[in-house]
């Protein structure tokens, strides 16, 4: 287990070396110093205590996706919709802070509930389709990102329309923000809000369900053999329905962390970006919930320090996307790396 | 309503024609085995390296024709190249496609607009001319077809329609075709019987790479004319075209024509009167219902290759 461990870690830092350094080649094929721009980068995430807040903040939704990717991975279940999922949470969550007018107690139950719900039922789709049809869930999930990507397109000006821009929605009233004074002042004003919490808090839960309780068990053995699972009387289909759904339950309140906490209201015609992040920071994290949360504190960390980076250096804010992706590339072939690896010890053995 | 069809068909066929060969792409690497949900990125990668052509050969090429030639060259050029990546790491690294895949979905957005943003600040690529819309001499004149499918038309629709035809002929009439089809549906008897797999693989992976690229270089050089950084989630329709269409040729060509119109009736509902009755929240997510819907139905006799995915 602990040799495992190792292993995983080791493929971990490997591909985010290789991601920094194709990185570094970006910066010097626009002519930049790569290390004057990583250099900013880290700096503009971290130099301050507001800035810490936003790396925090920026990877509270990061935290949330991934966890939600990787938990359905460990069922075997490739979760591509946590976008969608995260939309609808945000826009379950935004309607209720913009349509009633409840005391803040109630605001900060209801909001995260209702994404909780929102996100449960566009994952329990894909979820319901897998188990009884047999469809694809990739495919499924792809396809509703763009469902809820076009219903959010015109729910949202037809219902909550903002003020100035037809884009967006009107914004939250402060009552039903995430974001709470003590914790904006301890961080200097930053975008740090309460959806942390309730990250960490799933982080934990889903690390007790998975590695403490027989439903956890359940869902991984689905993930490890489908076949041999339902010849030990493990219901599959009814673990994979419950796996989407919690799933999209974790994805939703992604999206009630980002849209009613780091931002203060919904736009349209943007896919979140966190949902295709998710699957690096699930990748990255090795699936387990403690090392989602490590990946997304760093890629947090990437896209948080971008905007510092590109005022003092000029280098576009997409090298930290650019980064991001090229990472996951490197955690999918991570065979290269391993046979690298094997080949290194050899000779060193051979040496020796 | 005959006249409003009259109109928004030439739109409707621009918008399919994009959608069509990125499916047909599509269609060559699954069929040889390889899953590619990297087409929107393919796609970016081809819109990307189009615009930045066509923009750098303006001051000095004053041939707007051929300045879009080396245009669509250059995207099929970065496409097959692009593509590649996604080739290796599922062929030869045993990666999962789906990540790989997704991982080239999020490269194609990210370096393009960071490249683009280095060169006009913006991430935008604005290019002054595209292709012309013509009216085909003679065949305008047939009645009731002639008006819908002759009428405005861009040569790019000409050529992606032929291209259509010569992958129907080449995946179904020719040896090779029956190979490459085996890859995807039996691999290791395929390999038995003396086909190379890796490189039918390969060779599926890199058409996808050129024809998605090519589909989003027509969006650049027929209704879009500026690079913006994404094709907002074609590449996924065209996806769930070649799903819809069973992963056949005339299956395609007839979901991403319904795709397609349905879109355009979509964005032009508002300015119709007879079409604003219609939501278009529902137009817009009609393509992406029925595919769930196609795939609940088939689901008992899909049509998929057996071997989709699984390295080999």
């Amino acid at each position: 287990m602990k040799k495992g461990m190792n292993k995983e870690l080791a493929k971990a830092l490997a591909a985010v070396f290789l991601g920094l350094t194709a990185g570094a080649i970006l910066m010097l094929v626009i002519g930049k110093n790569p290390i004057t721009g990583y250099v900013s980068l880290f700096r503009g995430g971290l130099m301050s205590a507001e800035r810490i807040g936003n790396t925090l903040a920026t990877a509270t939704p990061l935290i949330l996706t991934g966890l939600s990717v990787a938990f359905a991975f460990r069922t075997g279940i490739f979760n591509i919709g946590a976008a969608g999922q995260m939309l609808i949470g945000g826009l379950c969550a935004t309607a209720i802070g913009l349509s009633f007018s409840w005391p803040r107690p109630l605001m900060l139950i209801s909001m995260p509930l209702c994404a909780i719900l929102g996100g449960a039922v566009w994952g329990v789709i894909p979820g319901l389709l897998k188990a009884r049809f047999n469809v694809n869930e990739v495919v499924s999930t792809i396809m509703m990102n763009w469902i809820a990507y076009w219903s959010v397109y015109y729910i949202v000006p037809s219902n909550f329309k903002g003020e100035y821009l037809e884009t967006e929605s009107a914004r939250l009233p402060e009552v039903a923000s995430l974001k709470t004074p003590w914790l904006t002042n301890l961080f200097q004003g930053s975008y740090i809000n309460l959806g942390l919490f309730l990250a960490i808090l799933a982080v934990a839960l889903i690390s007790f369900l998975l590695n403490r309780t027989t439903l956890g068990y359940e869902l991984k053995a689905v993930g490890f053999n489908r076949h041999a699972s339902e010849y030990a009387g493990i219901s599959v289909n009814r673990n994979i329905i419950l796996s989407m759904m919690i799933a999209g339950a974790l994805s939703g309140i992604a999206g009630a962390t980002f849209y009613t906490g780091y931002a203060s209201n919904i736009q349209i015609g943007v896919l979140p970006t966190q949902g295709y992040d998710g699957i690096a920071v699930s990748l990255l994290g090795a699936n387990s919930p403690w090392g989602v949360f490590a990946a997304a504190l760093f890629f947090g960390l990437l896209h948080s320090g971008k905007g510092f980076m590109n005022a003092m250096t000029k280098i576009p804010p997409d090298i930290s996307d650019s980064i991001i992706a090229i990472i996951i590339y490197f955690t999918a072939t991570s065979l290269l790396i391993e046979k690298v690896w094997t080949w290194l010890r050899k000779k060193k053995g051979g040496k020796a | 309503m005959w006249e409003i069809i009259r109109q928004i068909f030439p739109y409707a066929i621009a918008f399919t024609i994009p959608l069509l060969i990125t499916a047909l792409g599509g269609l060559f690497s699954e069929r040889s085995g390889i899953v590619n949900i990297g087409l929107e990125g393919l796609m970016v990668m081809g819109f990307f390296a189009a615009a930045i052509t066509i923009y750098r050969l303006e001051p000095v090429m004053p041939n707007a024709g051929l300045r879009v030639l080396l245009g669509l060259a250059a995207a099929i050029a970065a496409g097959v190249l692009f593509s590649l990546l996604h080739a290796v790491a599922s062929i030869n690294m045993k990666a999962n496609q789906v990540i790989s895949g997704t991982a080239i979905n999020m490269m194609a957005g990210a370096i393009t607009v960071y490249l683009a943003r280095n060169i006009t600040g913006s991430g935008n690529i604005h290019i002054t001319a595209g292709v012309p819309r013509f009216d085909i001499p003679g065949l305008v004149k047939i009645p009731i077809l002639g008006p819908l499918f002759f009428r405005q038309t861009y040569i790019t629709t000409w050529i992606v329609l032929v291209l259509l035809l010569a992958s129907w002929y080449l995946l179904y009439k020719t040896p090779f075709g029956l190979r490459l089809r085996a890859c995807g549906e039996h691999p290791h008897a395929a390999a038995s019987a003396g086909i190379n797999v890796y490189l039918m693989r390969y060779f599926g992976v890199l058409v996808s790479g050129a024809f998605s690229a090519l589909g989003g270089a027509i969006i650049l050089v027929t209704y879009s004319g500026e690079f913006s950084g994404n094709v907002g989630g074609l590449g996924f329709l065209a996806l769930a075209a070649l799903i819809f269409g069973q992963w056949k040729p005339l299956g395609i060509l007839g979901a991403s024509f319904f795709f397609g119109f349905a879109s355009t009736i979509a964005n032009v509902s508002q300015a119709i009167p007879a079409l604003m009755t219609i939501p278009p929240i529902l137009l817009k997510n009609f393509p992406y219902v029925v595919t769930l819907l196609a795939l609940v139905l088939f689901s008992k006799s899909s049509q998929a290759p057996k071997a989709e995915g699984i390295p080999f």
